[in-house]
């Protein structure tokens, strides 16, 4: 920077103008030219220290001194407006011609994901949350009282069978359904009672394309006064049409549970093949998607319920299963080998 | 259960409509039918044939040279796989350049050398059996070159009913046939088999003698009832065709006559019965009993069972002769030189046939049957038709008293049903008249209202059948199908909501959930079993695992989710980001005292495991390794996030926080954990490498587990006002022995500052030129603000001073810009 110190103050005006202007000429950016204007206009710049020097003029030399350095001020300002102005064009220019190669992958992080069968408990606890049901949770641990003598299976029925159930010891096992979960809100609560309960049951099935020995269900039961058959086929129609589509049809067939009569399994038009017949509807049609049923008498006299007074219904459906159908996952293996491959899918 | 349309229609004439309409019926009225099976499909070119030839191969053991006479005129030669082809015998055949059901093409061709001109065909290959291993013999009578079909009165349709266990009175034809006919059992016409036997009965409680024969019950609880016909003179032989076919379609393969009729009598009204060769009978006497511990029988599948007490047997006047409703023995069996037969039609004991099934390991017809509980008041009549079926098949003589030992009957059961409750249940509005018309086709007879009692409803006599209805609801039940669960009207109704409160573990579950998602990590679901290596020390085993990989139930998720990085590994996937929210099992340590919960202490956790790069692949940059701070940095949004509590470093020691997480193993030594105040919720850090199968490509590994109890579940925080007034920061650097935590000095700063200090960061941490050995620089931003008015400089600077004289005392800090 050259010292204005020196040389008459007209002269040093004449520098200033002289090299403030090919300052700002010279400036290519915005940045450049900020700092030109900081170095010649600035509170501290240039300019101001040489008028702090006017007092050191003689008196009769002032008016011409002060008019040049005003001059001087005025062509920097108005040099500085245009060149602000070229900038700005320029930049529009730039940002017209010089095109960024949009093709390029854009930035991002990694999606985390929310599993098939989570995605497929919630949603089916939200549909029938629209019908007053609340979700309800118990141990994967139970007694063999809970998990069948309370829901009207005797202990010497087959499914209670240590070929068909994992025991832990003597009348402590994995439980084999979602069921127990029943017994136990009954027992806490008073009607009315209008719970889903989902969660892990555990039999013992080797690992195959549709059978793992833990796999998710999803337990329903809704008991007060005056339910009855009617209110219990128009809930699961319901809830049919809300998950399925509402162009799915659903249909009850008589079954055979211990803990519910009449008990039927309900079924849906095959969602995969729309009635016409595929692998995975067994060329019927239709798929089972439930067991369910009235609530046996016996179950409300285990639990301490009036069954003269009450009434109710209970469905159970294979949470995995729905979402291996909704999703079109040919092997329930897939849904607890954690692949990173498969899971991504949900995200 | 395999039912045969034909043998439907011959049971009941006004039954109507196609294979696949009944088939519909049955399953929107009783039970599911699994599939409808023409049986005697594509069979239109195989012809009755008869080989008058049989040598053997010359090249080949197993092989034989047959001439077989299909009609055409001249012998063919035919080169036959079957162990066993009778000369002589009818068979039927597939003639060269014929096909077989499913488009196998049978060409002339040559077999080990020697000319084929076609196939001599098995059940199996036919469609119309299961037996694969033997060709299909033929009953005598047919001229060779008559169509099989014609021959065999086919095409059938065969039904595979799978039923449910209360519906054992499906597993014949006529209980088939009454729930499908229009006027049910009004409509049953059982076929007469020109025969007649109508015996006298010789009855006793525990014994009872007749026609020089023995009958003993020694256990009426295993054997309510036994009854016995005795038949002299048959000719054993095949039975005739039109029997043949029909039990071939309904799935039970022929024999021969005697035991054809039993089966047939099976099939038709569920009752099992056994014939005995009476010559091989000793005494010749029946006692029924329990084994004698030690006692050897040989089935008649050629089983040796050594025999306990919980097993039933008949036995002879010396030893077991057959498993009490589960199998004949092997000694007694009906042989072709049979002549006179004992007949069995007994009630066994649902319990005690179950017993005995399993203690030999057998399933048999006959078992599955009493196991479910047969008709006791049928048998008088089942005996007599298995006897007249006998006498019209096997000729011979029936002796004209009968044995019958046991009880009477028991009388049939009465059930109330009120209409009012059917409404209750159902609702549906039917009068007492409409659910009488719809329980009596099913052989319910319905008496009115009592006079005596009005209002308590019908009284319904309940069929001997019909086991399973034993209550009113049982009854409601029969209504309800019979009325059509299809027809049922659609009226959603008006509900009250749930009493129970929405769980805490699954809205726990819920916030777990999307928060660590939000984190970019996958969710995992896993089967809450594991191997004896990924377990602490307190682990449940169970009873009766299906593998060793999967003998326990896991105490920890870590390790599981662990050996899912590892699966994902092996698959080449370097970037595994996991997490999972299951239980996990330990054994109660305080198990069998007073307040006893059970031996096994179950709880819900929540757990992560990541490795490899912090973002995918970007061409502007080179993506870093996720690593400690990334899992710290996790775990603080999530404290923050779930209300866990607050992340410190270092495992505490264990006397003073009971440490319920087994996963010291797995974490290295400088853990990060969890504190819900002085309680520890979760631990995580880096994953010891000695506990993992890493390839070598793979990158670090880093886990966290905490327990959802831990979750906060306040439902929303309060607004806070925004800031009016600005903000004043100041940076503050300063160097310091490098071993003092970076926490303590954090602390050190908020204790001395003032209430305005409203963020606090550290920017950057220095070692190396212009910093003395031992020690670091911490650069930290302070941000200063007062809600009520703008800060001076003088009271920003204030503060700072305290800072620093608090860093002053407590370390030994020299600063180097403030």
């Amino acid at each position: 920077m050259s010292s204005d110190e020196g040389g008459s103050l007209q002269e040093t005006l004449e520098a200033i103008r002289r090299e403030g202007l090919e300052a700002i000429e010279e400036a290519a950016d915005a940045e450049t030219l900020d700092r030109a204007r900081n170095r010649f206009l600035g509170r501290k710049g240039r300019l101001a220290r040489a008028l702090a020097r006017l007092r050191e003029v003689p008196p009769e030399e002032r008016p011409d001194t002060g008019k040049t350095a005003n001059l001087v001020k005025q062509a920097l300002e108005s040099t500085l407006e245009l060149k602000v102005h070229e900038l700005q064009e320029l930049l529009a220019e730039d940002q017209e011609t010089v095109a960024r190669d949009l093709t390029l992958p854009g930035r991002t992080g990694w999606r985390g994901s929310v599993h098939p069968v989570s995605m497929v408990i919630d949603e089916i606890c939200e549909i029938f949350r629209e019908l007053g049901f609340t979700r309800a949770a118990g141990p994967e641990i139970e007694t063999d009282w809970h998990n069948f003598t309370a829901l009207n299976i005797p202990l010497d029925h087959p499914a209670a069978d240590m070929h068909d159930t994992f025991y832990v010891a003597d009348g402590v096992l994995l439980r084999t359904h979602t069921s127990p979960v029943q017994t136990r809100t009954m027992l806490e609560h008073e009607p009315p009672v209008r719970i889903l309960a989902p969660g892990m049951a555990f039999r013992r099935d080797p690992y195959d394309a549709s059978h793992a020995p833990a796999f998710e269900q999803i337990e329903g039961l809704a008991v007060d006064e005056g339910i009855d058959f009617v209110e219990f086929r128009a809930a699961i129609d319901y809830f049919v049409r809300r998950f399925f589509g509402p162009a799915t049809r659903s249909r009850f067939r008589p079954s055979y549970f211990p803990f519910t009569e009449p008990s039927a399994e309900v079924d849906i038009s095959c969602i995969i093949c729309d009635r016409s017949g595929c692998v995975t509807c067994k060329r019927t049609g239709w798929v089972e998607i439930m067991g369910s049923g009235m609530v046996n008498p016996a179950v409300f006299e285990a639990v301490g319920y009036d069954p003269e007074k009450y009434t109710g219904y209970a469905f159970g459906m294979g949470s995995a299963r729905i979402a291996m159908l909704r999703y079109r996952i040919p092997d329930i293996r897939l849904l607890y080998e954690a692949d990173v491959g498969f899971l991504e899918q949900f995200a | 259960m395999d039912v045969s349309v034909s043998w439907l229609r011959a049971l009941a004439p006004t039954l109507e409509g196609s294979a696949t309409e009944l088939a519909d019926a049955l399953s929107a009225r009783a039970v599911p039918v699994d599939s409808v099976t023409v049986v005697g499909e594509g069979l239109d070119e195989v012809v009755v044939a008869r080989v008058t030839e049989v040598r053997k191969h010359p090249s080949a053991d197993r092989l034989s040279l047959c001439r077989v006479d299909s009609g055409a005129g001249e012998l063919l030669d035919v080169v036959c796989g079957a162990p066993e082809v009778v000369e002589g015998a009818l068979y039927p055949f597939i003639p060269a350049g014929g096909t077989l059901p499913g488009g196998f093409r049978i060409e002339t061709r040559k077999i080990r050398g020697q000319i084929s001109n076609g196939m001599l065909c098995s059940e199996k290959e036919l469609g119309l059996g299961r037996d694969a291993a033997g060709i299909m013999r033929l009953a005598d009578g047919y001229v060779p070159g008559r169509p099989l079909l014609e021959a065999l009165g086919l095409p059938d349709v065969r039904l595979e009913l799978d039923l449910t266990p209360n519906r054992i009175d499906l597993a014949c034809h006529v209980g088939v046939t009454r729930e499908l006919a229009p006027g049910g059992v009004r409509d049953l016409r059982l076929p007469d088999f020109g025969t007649s036997w109508q015996p006298e009965w010789v009855s006793g409680a525990e014994r009872a003698t007749a026609a020089g024969v023995s009958v003993v019950i020694e256990d009426p609880e295993r054997c309510p009832r036994y009854l016995a016909a005795i038949v002299r003179g048959v000719s054993v032989g095949a039975s005739p065709e039109w029997m043949q076919i029909r039990l071939q379609s309904a799935g039970s393969r022929p024999i021969n006559n005697i035991v054809d009729a039993t089966n047939y009598v099976l099939l038709e009204l569920n009752q099992p019965l056994h014939a005995f060769d009476l010559a091989r009978l000793r005494g010749p006497e029946i006692r029924v009993r329990g084994a004698a511990q030690g006692e050897h029988l040989t089935t008649l599948d050629g089983g040796a069972h050594r025999l306990g007490s919980e097993a039933t047997v008949i036995a002879d006047a010396e030893r077991p002769v057959a498993l009490a409703g589960v199998m004949g023995g092997a000694e007694s069996e009906v042989s072709p030189d049979t002549i006179d037969l004992l007949i069995e039609c007994a009630a066994f004991d649902q319990r005690h046939t179950r017993h005995t099934a399993r203690a030999v390991g057998l399933a048999t017809d006959a078992s599955y049957r009493f196991e479910r509980g047969i008709d006791e008041s049928a048998l008088e009549r089942a005996l007599e038709r298995c006897v007249e079926l006998i006498l019209a098949t096997a000729g011979g003589q029936a002796d004209e008293s009968a044995i019958r030992v046991g009880r009477t009957p028991p009388e049939r059961a009465r059930v109330r049903l009120r209409p009012s409750r059917v409404r209750q249940v159902l609702g549906l509005r039917l009068s007492p008249e409409q659910i009488t018309g719809l329980l009596e086709p099913l052989g319910f007879d319905v008496a009115a209202e009592s006079a005596a009692a009005p209002g308590d409803g019908l009284e319904v006599i309940v069929p001997g059948w019909r086991g399973d209805v034993r209550h009113e609801v049982d009854l409601i039940e029969e209504v309800a199908r019979r009325y059509g669960y299809e027809s049922f009207p659609h009226e959603p109704r008006a509900f009250r909501p749930s009493a129970v409160p929405d769980s805490p573990t699954w809205r726990r579950a819920d916030r777990a959930r999307s928060e660590l998602a939000l984190l970019g990590l996958l969710e995992a679901r896993s089967a809450g079993f594991a191997s004896s290596d990924r377990i602490s020390r307190d682990a449940v085993r169970l009873l009766k695992p299906l593998s060793e990989a999967e003998a326990f139930l896991r105490t920890d998720l870590i390790p599981i989710l662990l050996g899912r990085v590892e699966h994902n590994w092996t698959r080449g996937r370097r970037d595994v980001r996991l997490f999972e929210i299951g239980s996990v099992f330990r054994q109660r340590p305080d198990h069998e005292s007073a307040n006893d919960d059970g031996p096994v202490a179950e709880e819900v956790r929540v757990a992560l495991a990541f490795t490899g790069r912090r973002q995918p692949t970007h061409w502007s940059d080179t993506s870093a390794e996720l690593d400690i701070w990334d899992l710290k940095g996790m775990l603080e949004r999530l404290t923050a996030a779930l209300g866990l509590g607050r992340v410190r470093s270092g495992v505490p020691p264990d006397e003073t926080v009971p440490v319920p997480f087994g996963t010291e193993r797995w974490l290295g030594s400088d853990a990060l954990c969890i504190f819900d105040g002085e309680s520890l919720v979760g631990v995580g850090g880096e994953v010891a490498s000695a506990e993992i199968d890493s390839p070598p490509w793979a990158a670090p590994m880093f886990a966290a587990e905490f327990r959802l109890e831990a979750v906060s579940l306040a439902e929303h925080g309060r607004y806070r006002n925004l800031p009016s007034f600005p903000a004043a920061a100041r940076d503050l650097a300063f160097v310091l022995r490098a071993d003092v935590p970076a926490g303590a000095v954090a602390d050190a700063i908020r204790d001395a500052a003032p209430e305005t200090l409203e963020r606090l960061d550290l920017f950057d941490v220095y070692e190396g030129e212009g910093v003395e050995d031992g020690c670091r620089s911490l650069a930290w931003r302070l941000v200063f603000r007062a809600a009520d008015r703008t800060l001076t400089d003088e009271e920003v600077e204030g503060g700072l001073e305290s800072i620093i004289a608090n860093l002053r005392e407590r370390f030994d800090v020299r600063i180097r810009s403030a």
